[in-house]
Order: structure tokens, then sequence, then C-alpha cells
């Protein structure tokens, strides 16, 4: 099996986000960059389909430099290799995926897997733009995957208030969501090996976003309310504010 | 010209959420000087000119049994051919897991672009301009669509769809022309948990964290969740102790949410779990730690034990309600 994970770099979960000095993205200045939360599940179920099946594992990642040590993540948790589209300027979602799209194309892949979304612009597209554009079957939000040994699959994805089942059939880009599986954590000695493990360049076509941000700005802050009072004393005048004051019941 | 709206419904009944985009979309295209088409996949003939009370001047109705359950691949080519058909250039849906999932395929087979999961819309200067929500709410980008086609895709529950006014659509019934190849990715079935409301269509939201102790005291929640008619979350360390599916789960790694009120019970505020449900109206706290940074965002905040104001407030709003 040829399989390819998309992986995204991203502020770690904690970042306290601040506008930086353009207004339009975020102050990278003493941030620091994980591999995308949701994206080690995607891994995950490409290093266990590769165990299954055989076959390769390939991380990509599109952007600056210093995404290398995002894909490097991606093989010490075991991936065989990377491919790296060098994009210095920040790309939106289209752009993300049409630069995947380029890299792939040629290169035969049975599956493709991502994270449901990267938890920096929250654009849950990556597994549809790339299907379509692949022209590939998408299955995206996927919480539990069963692929038989002719190709086709069975997923199921989380919809509001339960699971959608979903059948398809690979070459398929599958978005992975919480609860596919448990990511595995890199072993010392797959950090060292990770270092040795081959990372591919790729120059991507240019593109200009056709996304463009005007401008960023943080939410109003919400000014912290009235503590109300301590204990089950409380409660009354609770309910009473609820229903005169903030009138939700 | 027109704008066309992809709505949903599920057993027969339109969702909330596409009358919340029908509504929007008629106001953005009130000032653009052009109407708004609703394409129905499914539902009645009353359901299609249903789309008039919000706004919609026209509805395709597609009624085609194979698109009863969702096809991505047919879906998209249905809507592509529906905005061919009207010369519509701006598609809008709501951002639910099938408007998420349909949006980014369809942009590319239009040769567009998608704004997704959008809090605000308004037209400056001819051109849409939209609001959205990054990093999880920590911060909010405004963007515009450059290429010609343009997807829109709207947070549920943050548009108001208004109450139904007495005009109809007008009723088209609407033939896609699909193939087999269209429906290689399909859905089977699915399995929704019946009465249980899905965090992000709530209007109401209790929530429990630590502070419970355990999955053994989750009634607590659910007893106050049932007095309010309300759907239960849970914050992401309840959720990682396995007491709660990840369905339930408020915050970075989970859902966001914006009801009317959020109840959050035990819950210390974690700045991931903050930017899951900052932007809900209401903001009540119970939690035994006068210092936790949920007392920061609530409106209203009770310093106490759980499991000893959560009865009495559970109690106090039977008698209110009943009342």
């Amino acid at each position: 099996m040829n399989i390819f994970v998309c992986v995204s770099h991203v502020p770690d979960t904690t970042t306290k986000v601040q506008v930086g000095g353009d207004g339009k993205a975020i102050d990278p200045a003493g941030v620091t960059y994980i591999l995308n939360p949701y994206d080690e599940y995607a891994v995950e179920a490409g290093l266990q389909l590769k165990e299954a099946r055989g076959g390769e594992v390939t991380i990509v990642c599109v952007g600056p430099d210093a995404v290398k040590e995002t894909i490097r993540k991606g093989l010490a948790m075991g991936a065989d290799k990377g491919l790296h589209v060098v994009a210095a300027e920040p790309r939106d979602s289209f752009g993300t995926a049409k630069a995947i799209a380029d890299a792939l194309k040629d290169r035969a892949a049975d599956v493709v897997f991502c994270g449901r979304q990267s938890i920096d612009y929250d654009g849950w597209q990556m597994s549809g733009l790339l299907g379509e554009m692949l022209s590939i079957p998408s299955v995206s939000v996927a919480a539990k995957l069963d692929i038989a040994e002719d190709g086709s699959f069975t997923a199921e994805r989380d919809i509001e208030g339960g699971q959608e089942t979903i059948t398809s059939k690979l070459p398929a880009v599958i978005s992975a969501q919480k609860g596919l599986n448990e990511p595995r954590y890199p072993k010392l000695q797959g950090i060292m090996q990770a270092k040795r493990k081959p990372i591919e360049d790729v120059e991507p076509v240019p593109y200009e976003n056709r996304v463009e941000v005007l401008e960023m700005s943080k939410p109003p802050i919400k000014e912290a309310g009235k503590i109300v009072g301590e204990g089950p004393d409380a409660v009354k005048e609770l309910v009473r504010l609820l229903h005169e004051e903030a009138k939700v019941i | 010209m027109s704008i066309l709206v992809v709505t949903e419904q599920r057993d027969g009944k339109v969702k909330k959420a596409s009358y919340e985009a029908v509504r929007t979309a008629a106001k953005i295209a009130g000032e653009m000087g052009t109407t708004v088409t609703a394409v129905l996949f499914g539902a009645d003939e009353a359901a299609a000119k249903g789309m008039g009370g919000y706004g919609a001047a026209k509805t395709l109705h597609i009624a085609d049994d194979r698109l009863n359950l969702y096809a991505n691949g047919a879906y998209v080519k249905a809507v592509a051919q529906a905005a061919e058909k009207e010369g519509s250039d701006v598609v809008m849906m709501p951002a639910t897991a099938l408007g998420k999932d349909l949006a980014p395929r369809l942009a590319v087979r239009m040769d567009g672009a998608v704004a997704p999961d959008v809090t605000d819309i308004s037209v400056d200067g001819g051109d849409i301009t939209a609001v959205r929500p990054v990093y999880a709410g920590k911060a909010l980008i405004k963007v515009k669509i450059n290429s010609a086609k343009k997807v829109f895709t709207l947070r549920p529950n943050v548009f108001s769809a208004g109450e139904a006014g007495g005009d109809e659509a007008a009723v088209e019934a609407f033939a896609p022309e699909l193939g087999d190849e269209d429906f290689v990715t399909k859905s089977t079935g699915t399995s929704i948990a019946s009465g249980k409301l899905d965090v992000t269509e709530a209007v109401n939201i209790v929530s429990g964290g630590r502070g419970l102790q355990g999955p053994e005291h989750w009634q607590l929640v659910e007893g106050l969740a049932e007095v309010l008619g309300a759907a239960t979350g849970a914050s992401r360390a309840v959720v990682d102790a396995g007491w709660r599916p990840h369905a339930e789960q408020v915050g970075q790694t989970g859902k966001t949410v914006s009801p009317n009120l959020y109840v959050a019970l035990g819950i210390s505020g974690a700045i991931q779990h903050l930017a899951g449900m900052s932007s809900s109206k209401c903001i009540v706290a119970v939690n035994k730690d006068k210092d936790a940074p949920i007392f920061q965002v609530a409106d209203y905040g009770i310093v106490g034990d759980v499991f000893e104001v959560v009865p009495a407030l559970t109690e106090e709003l039977k008698n209110h309600i009943g009342s």
C-alpha cells in the first residue's frame, strides 16, 4: 500500500493567541508548534494500515522550513519518509490542497489520510478539497474505518447526534476524527531513526490565495460576571437572575 | 444570479440551521439586488414552499430516492448543476456535518473557494465579507473570497432564522443528471440516538467536568439538562478519562458551541475549553474553586460543591419552569 498522511504544523493548544504586526495573522513570537492533534490519528491510521497490509507511509506537509520538524514527528512515530512542499508564504486551504494534490498526482497513492481539521485555521476542508482535486473519493471525520482486501471500505463518521456509515473504495482521502485509534507515542529509538529518514523537497506551483484575510482581531473580551453566592443558598437568586436579567429561562 | 442555499432535512423535517442559512442569505441577496434559491434534497412540497417563509424566492426540489441518504459525489454534482442552471456564483449552507463535507468538494468543482464556519457575513462595497473564528475562537478573521465562485458555510445557532413568514417559495422540481459513478461514496444509514440533542444544535447545554468525580455522578448533569431541555456536554478531561463519549466534548479538540445558555458544572475552564464555549450567550458556572478560570467568562457563578448546588438548582428550576 502506498500511504500518504498529510500533516499540519500548528501552535500548541495552550497558546495565548496575539495578533501580529500586520494585523492579519498571529504573532509567532514565543509560540510552540506541534503536530496537529487530529493528524496524530491520521498518522496512526497510516501506520496500522501499513502494519496490516505492507507498503510505506509518507508524511506530507506544506509550509516553510520549520515544518520539517513536524514531518520528523510523524517519522518518529514510524512513518518511512517525508515529502515537504516548500511554500514560504502562508497559503489558504485551497492553495495548501492544490500544492499537495500537485505533488501527489503522479505518485499513485492508495490512500491519503489527514486530520479532520487543523487547529489553527479550523477549516475542516482538506479531505474534500484533495479528493476533488485528485478525482478520488473522500470521507471526512471518520471515527471508525474498516478497509477490505479489495480496497472497498466502510467508515463511520460523526454527525449531529450520532454516526453515519459510509461505504466507498480506495484510492481515497480520509480525514481522521478523535476515536479512530489511539496514536502511539514516538519511542526514543524512533526519534533517533527519524533524523536519518529521507525528506524530499518539492517546489509548488506559484499560487495566489483565493481567500484573502482582511484583518485578524481578538474576540471582544467578556467581562467576568458576578458571583451570585456560595453553596446551595445562592440557587434561588441565580434562577431569578436567569429569568429576569438574562431572560434565558 | 441568485444566491443558492443548500438546505437539509432529517426525517422530512427541515433543519433549523438550514432556515438560518436561508434567512441570512436572503438578507445578503437583498443588499446585492438579487434573490435566494433554496436547494432541498428530499422532504415534501410543503417543506419546499415553506422556504419562502424564511426569504427564499424559489426552491429547487430534488425528489430522487437515491439522494435520501448523503452521497458526497452526487450531492456535489447536483448542487453544481443547480448553481449552473441558476447562474449562481454564491452558494451558502449550514456548517453542519454534511455542509462541512460538501462545501470543499463543491468549491473545487465550481473552481471557487470556501469561507468555512462563518459567524458574521455582510456586504461591503459590493463584496461579501465574512468573519470566522480561528484558533478555536481565540481570534477572528475577516475574509473576502477573491475567486468568482464563492461558498460560505454558516455556523449553526449563530444566525437568526426568525419567525416563518407567510410567503411561499416558487417550487420547481429539479432532477440532476447523475450516474452510478456519483454514488461510489455513499451513506448506507445513520444511527441517531433518539431524543438526544447534539451540543452543536442545542439551545441550552449543561456540561460536566472533573468536579463530578466520576461517571457514576453524571445523573447530576443529565437531571439538570432534562429540566432545561438541554444537551449534555463534557470537558476534555472527562472524555479522556473515558467517562463520556467524544461527541460530547466541548472545546478546542471537541465541538465549538454557542447556545443561549451554557451551564458548566465542575469545569475549571482550561483555555481549550473556554475557546469552545465562550461565545455562548449566557454562561453559568458552578465550581468549588473561586479562582477557577471559568468564572472569568461566566455571567453568573456559584462557588460551591456541585454535589450540593446542582440538586438544589435542579429542584429550583423545576419549580420555576413548572409555575
